[in-house]
C-alpha cells in the first residue's frame, strides 16, 4: 500500500467506526450503567392466569373449568399478593422470593389501544411505538428509538443494544445499527480464528470493514462468555436447559457488555385446553420465571442496575372459550422486574372486574398504555428529558408509577 | 499456499472426484458478445439469480441483445430433470381451491374433536400440513431460482411477490402462497395492471390484508390503504384519508369462499353475485352508494366499481413513478438515478405498463451499466448466487438447506410479515450479525454438499461436490478480484477453504 493510500484509510477510519461500531472499544459496561431488557410473550399470554383476581367471585364463575384456585383452597392453589390479587402457584417458587424482596411488580390493565386482537398488528403497533393513526414506519422501532437517545446523551455512553434474537426484531430495527444473535442453540462457530482474520483482511478497504470485524467481535465475546457455562453447569446440582439457558445467557451478556436487550418467546396463545393451577399454560409460566429467576442470579451485583419488563401483545378473553382455553382479549397484566425496583406492587390504574367493567363485554380493559407506562420507567431509569421521550414515544404522555 | 499450487490442488481434487473440466468460454468460434468476459459476467449476476458458468457461457455464445431478447419474452423451457422434480409436488398436481377445500375439511373435522389431547394432535396435523404446502411453493421457487433458463422473469416474481406481499403465516395462506406467487411468475413481464388485478382478486390477499372482513357498515381499511400506499401510487402521492375511505368501499363485498357453497341471496342481487375460484364477491355486503376518489366518479353497481379504480390507479403518473424507482431500486441503486427512472416512467407510459419494456429501458440504460458490481446483495441473492456458482447446472435435490440459511439470513420465502415486503437496500442487510452468518454459509456451501443432496429418507448426501474453480471463476470472477482478496485466496490451506474465502469475499457480496 502506498503511504499516500495508507493516510486516506486511517483519516477515513474513525468516521466508519463511530457509525456501524457495536460495542464501544473500552469493553465492558461500567458498573452503574442502567440496563434494560424487554422480554416479548409472542401469541398473547393469558394474564388472568397468572395474576389471579382471586376475591372476585366473577372469576370463578367465568372460568368454570380452567381457574386457579384462590389461596388455601386447594393444594395448588395461589398465593395472595394483596386483597385484589393472587400469583399463579406455577410461578410461586421463582418469583415470590423476588416478589418478596420488592424486586418484582405487576401492572394489570395494560396494554396499546389497537383493538384488532391481530398478533401480528399488534406486535407490530407495540414494537414500533409509534402515535396511532397516521402512518407507521416499519424501519423505526422504540428501541432503537431509545438506543439513539441514549446515545446523544452529552456524558459518555457505554450503550450496547442487542437482540438475543436470530433477526434484529422490529423494535430494534432503525437508522442505529444494533447487534443480534440467538442464544438458543450455540454452535461452535464454523469459521476459524485464522479464517475470520484473512475475511477481515479481505474487507479491510471496503465499506465493509467495520461490520466484519465488529461481527467477529460479537461473535467471539459471546464464545468467550460461553465458555465458562460447561464448569458452571456442572457445579449445579440441577442443570438448566430451554428458557432458563438461554435466559443465563442474556445475562452474562449484559451483566459485561450489553446494557439495552431483547429477547422474545412464543407459544403463548393457548385457545385450547389451557389448564388451570397446572397444565400447558402453567408449565409455560414456570419455565418462563424459572429464566427470569435465573437470570436476576445471574447478574450478580449489576442486577441492582437492571430493570427487566415482560409484555405481550395483548391480554386474553376473561371467559374461557368451549375448548377449556381462551381467545384473543384487549389488556394483559405486565412484569416489571429490577434489583432497584420498589416494588411488591400491583401498580397503575385499576378497576374491579364485572362484567359490566369489561372491554367489550369479553376482555380486560386497557387502562395503563404501554408507551406511557414504558415511557415512565425510562425517564426514571435514565433521567431522560421530555425531548428525548418524545423522540422514544412520539406524542406520548410519560406516566411514572414509581416503580423505580 | 502459493499462487500457482491452489489450482493445481484443486484441479487434482476435481480428477479425483471423477469430474471434468469444460472448455474455456472464450473459446473464440462461438462467441458473439462484444463485452470482456468479466463484464459479461457482472451483467449477469445484476439480471439473474447470478451468474453460472453455463449461463456465462450461453451469454457469451448469443450475446447480450439476443440474450435479453430471450429473456423478456421468458419462453425458454425447463430442462427435463428440473420439470421432472418439479412435478412430483402436491402443489403441482392439485389447483388453488381444491387444495384449500380438503385443508378446510381438515381443520374442521379437527376442531369438531372433543378430547383435548386428540384435538391437539389433529390440529398439530393440520399445521404440519400447511407447512408442507408452503414448503413445497419455497422449493419450486428456490429451484427455478437456481435453475430456470427465464432468470428476469425469477427474479421479478420474487420482486412482484415482494411489491405485493403476503405472509404465509396469516391464516391458512400456507396453502395459498404457491399459487398467488405462480401468477404472478406467468404475469411477471406483462402490464402493470394485469398484475394489480390479479393480485386484488386473489385470496391469498383477500385474507392477508383482511378485505374479507371489509363489508358496508363494517369498513375494514386495511387492504384499501395498502393498494394506494403500496402497490400502487405510495405514499407521498398526495391522497388523503377519505380516498382510502372510498377506496375501502369500493373493496366491500370482496373476500373469499373457503367452503364452495354459495350464499343464499334475493334475485336483485343474485346477478350481481361473483364466484370464481375462492374469490367471491358478495353483494349482500356490498356498498351500493357512488363513491368519489382522486377525482373519478364511481357509479355504485357492484365488483366492476373496482375495475374502473384499478385502471385508475395503473395508469396514474404517481404509480408509473413509484412502481419504476421501486423496480430500479430493486436491479440498479438503493438511490436510483432520477434520470434513469424518468426514462422508464416514459416508456411505462409509451407501453401502457408493459414491464418488459419498462425493465429493457431500465437495462439500456447508461446508469444500468455504471451500476455494475456495486449492488449489495440480499440474502436471497447471496444464497441463490452462492449455489449457481458451485453447482452450475447440477439440479440440488434437497432445498431444506437453502431456505434454513434464508432464515437465518432473515429472508425466508412468504415470510415478511408486513405488507410494505422486504427491504431492497443494502442498511437493511449489511449488518455484523448479517455478514457473520453469511460467512457460516459460505463455509457450509464451499466445503462440501451440506445436504443440498440428502435425498428425504436417506442418511448421506448423494455424491456431490461444490466446484468453484470453474470457467466462470476464472474467466468471470478472477479478473474482478481486489488485490487483497486475491491474496488471501492464494492463501488458502485447502481447496474448501479457498471455496469457502471466496464466497466469503466482499465481490462475492456485491452484485
Amino acid at each position: 500500500m502506498h503511504r499516500r493510500q495508507i493516510l486516506q484509510t486511517l483519516a477515513a477510519t474513525p468516521l466508519a467506526l463511530s457509525s456501524t461500531r457495536l460495542w464501544a472499544a473500552d469493553a465492558p459496561a461500567s458498573a452503574g450503567t442502567p440496563r434494560f431488557l424487554l422480554v416479548f410473550l409472542r401469541g398473547a399470554y393469558d394474564a388472568a392466569n397468572l395474576l389471579v383476581p382471586y376475591s372476585n367471585p366473577f372469576y370463578y364463575e367465568a372460568r368454570p373449568n380452567i381457574a386457579v384456585p384462590a389461596p388455601g383452597k386447594a393444594a395448588q392453589a395461589a398465593t395472595a399478593l394483596d386483597d385484589t390479587w393472587a400469583l399463579a402457584p406455577a410461578v410461586a417458587t421463582s418469583l415470590g422470593p423476588l416478589w418478596d424482596k420488592g424486586q418484582l411488580s405487576f401492572v394489570p390493565f395494560a396494554g396499546c389501544a389497537d383493538t384488532s386482537r391481530s398478533h401480528f398488528e399488534t406486535q407490530d403497533r407495540i414494537e414500533l411505538g409509534q402515535a396511532d393513526g397516521g402512518t407507521r414506519d416499519f424501519r423505526s422501532g422504540f428501541m432503537n428509538r431509545l438506543a439513539a437517545a441514549l446515545g446523544g446523551n452529552a456524558k459518555p455512553s457505554r450503550l450496547e443494544a442487542m437482540a438475543f434474537t436470530d433477526q434484529v426484531p422490529l423494535t430494534l430495527r432503525g437508522p442505529l445499527p444494533v447487534a443480534n444473535q440467538a442464544l438458543r442453540d450455540l454452535g461452535k462457530p464454523g469459521i476459524s480464528a485464522s479464517q475470520a482474520q484473512a475475511i477481515e483482511h479481505m474487507y479491510a478497504d471496503t465499506r465493509f470493514a467495520a461490520m466484519v470485524s465488529g461481527g467477529f467481535e460479537v461473535r467471539d465475546e459471546v464464545t468467550r462468555e460461553m465458555a465458562g457455562e460447561m464448569e458452571a453447569a456442572s457445579r449445579n446440582a440441577i442443570g438448566t436447559k430451554g428458557f432458563a439457558l438461554e435466559a443465563r445467557r442474556v445475562a452474562r451478556l449484559m451483566r459485561e457488555r450489553v446494557t439495552l436487550g431483547f429477547i422474545d418467546v412464543g407459544g403463548w396463545d393457548t385457545h385450547v385446553g389451557q389448564g388451570g393451577a397446572s397444565g400447558a399454560l402453567a408449565g409455560k409460566l414456570t419455565e418462563l420465571s424459572q429464566g427470569l429467576a435465573t437470570f436476576a442470579d445471574e447478574m450478580g451485583p449489576q442486577w441492582s442496575n437492571t430493570t427487566v419488563v415482560v409484555l405481550s401483545e395483548f391480554g386474553r378473553t376473561f371467559r374461557e372459550n368451549g375448548n377449556r382455553g381462551t381467545d384473543h382479549g384487549h389488556g394483559s397484566a405486565y412484569w416489571v422486574l429490577g434489583g432497584g425496583l420498589r416494588g411488591a406492587r400491583i401498580a397503575g390504574e385499576q378497576i374491579t372486574l364485572a362484567p359490566g367493567t369489561l372491554f367489550q363485554n369479553r376482555d380486560w380493559p386497557v387502562l395503563n398504555d404501554y408507551r406511557a407506562l414504558l415511557g415512565g420507567l425510562f425517564a426514571r431509569q435514565w433521567g431522560l428529558s421530555t425531548a428525548q421521550l418524545d423522540a422514544v414515544f412520539p406524542g406520548a404522555r410519560a406516566r411514572d408509577l414509581g416503580l423505580l | 499456499m502459493t499462487r500457482h499450487a491452489l489450482p493445481l490442488m484443486i484441479t487434482a481434487a476435481l480428477l479425483a472426484a471423477g469430474c471434468t473440466t469444460t472448455p474455456p468460454l472464450s473459446a473464440p468460434a462461438a462467441v458473439h458478445s462484444v463485452y470482456p468476459v468479466d463484464q459479461d459476467a457482472a451483467w449477469l449476476d445484476r439480471l439473474s439469480w447470478g451468474a453460472s458458468s453455463a449461463s456465462l457461457a450461453e451469454l457469451r455464445r448469443v450475446g447480450r441483445s439476443a440474450w435479453l431478447d430471450a429473456q423478456l419474452s421468458a419462453r425458454a423451457p425447463l430442462t427435463p430433470d428440473l420439470q421432472a422434480q418439479l412435478s412430483t409436488l402436491t402443489i403441482s398436481q392439485q389447483n388453488l381451491a381444491a387444495l384449500v377445500y380438503a385443508m378446510e375439511a381438515q381443520r374442521k373435522s379437527a376442531d369438531a374433536l372433543t378430547d383435548d389431547a386428540a384435538k391437539a394432535a389433529a390440529q398439530q396435523a393440520y399445521q404440519q400440513a400447511l407447512n408442507k404446502l408452503s414448503r413445497e411453493a419455497a422449493t419450486r421457487a428456490l429451484l427455478l431460482a437456481a435453475y430456470s433458463p427465464n432468470q428476469i422473469q425469477e427474479q421479478l416474481t420474487w420482486f412482484w411477490f415482494n411489491h405485493f406481499n403476503v405472509h404465509q403465516y396469516k391464516h391458512n395462506l400456507r396453502a395459498m402462497v404457491g399459487d398467488y406467487e405462480q401468477g404472478l411468475r406467468v404475469r411477471a413481464l406483462g402490464h402493470f395492471r394485469e398484475l394489480l388485478g390479479y393480485t386484488a382478486h386473489h385470496p391469498a390477499m383477500l385474507r392477508y390484508l383482511d378485505n374479507e372482513q371489509n363489508a358496508a357498515g363494517h369498513i375494514n381499511e386495511n387492504y384499501a390503504r395498502e393498494l394506494l400506499e403500496l402497490h400502487t401510487l405510495g405514499v407521498d402521492a398526495g391522497y388523503s384519508q377519505r380516498d382510502v375511505q372510498e377506496l375501502a368501499r369500493v373493496l366491500t363485498g370482496l373476500g373469499v369462499n373457503l367452503s364452495g357453497t354459495e350464499p343464499k341471496l334475493k334475485p336483485a342481487l343474485q346477478t350481481l353475485y361473483v364466484h370464481r375460484g375462492l374469490m367471491e364477491f358478495n353483494p349482500a355486503r356490498h356498498d351500493f352508494g357512488d363513491k368519489q376518489l382522486l377525482g373519478l366518479s364511481v357509479r355504485g353497481r357492484g365488483l366492476g366499481e373496482l375495475d374502473q379504480v384499478l385502471d385508475l390507479l395503473a395508469r396514474h403518473p404517481a404509480t408509473a413513478r413509484f412502481v419504476s424507482r421501486q423496480l430500479a431500486q430493486a436491479f440498479v441503486a438503493d438511490v436510483p438515478p432520477p434520470a434513469l427512472v424518468e426514462r422508464m416512467v416514459q416508456r411505462w407510459n409509451q407501453t401502457d405498463g408493459d414491464m418488459a419494456e419498462v425493465m429493457r429501458a431500465m437495462i439500456g440504460s447508461p446508469e444500468f451499466d455504471a451500476s455494475l458490481g456495486h449492488k449489495f446483495k440480499d440474502p436471497q441473492h447471496f444464497v441463490v448466487s452462492a449455489v449457481r456458482l458451485a453447482y452450475n447446472t447440477k439440479l440440488v435435490l434437497n432445498t431444506g438447506p437453502m431456505v434454513s440459511w434464508l432464515y437465518r439470513l432473515g429472508q425466508a420465502p412468504y415470510n415478511r410479515q408486513t405488507p410494505d415486503g422486504y427491504a431492497l437496500d443494502e442498511s437493511a442487510w449489511a449488518g455484523p450479525g448479517q455478514l457473520n452468518t453469511r460467512f457460516e454459509i459460505a463455509r457450509a456451501i464451499g466445503s462440501g454438499s451440506a445436504g443440498l443432496f440428502r435425498v428425504e429418507g436417506e442418511k448421506v448426501d448423494r455424491p456431490a461436490f461444490p466446484q468453484l474453480a470453474n470457467p466462470l471463476y476464472y474467466e468471470g470472477i478472477a479478473p474482478r478480484l481486489a488485490v487483497a482478496t486475491q491474496q488471501t485466496l492464494d492463501q488458502a490451506a485447502s481447496p474448501q477453504e479457498w471455496a469457502t474465502l471466496l464466497l466469503a469475499s466482499p465481490e462475492f457480496m456485491l452484485r
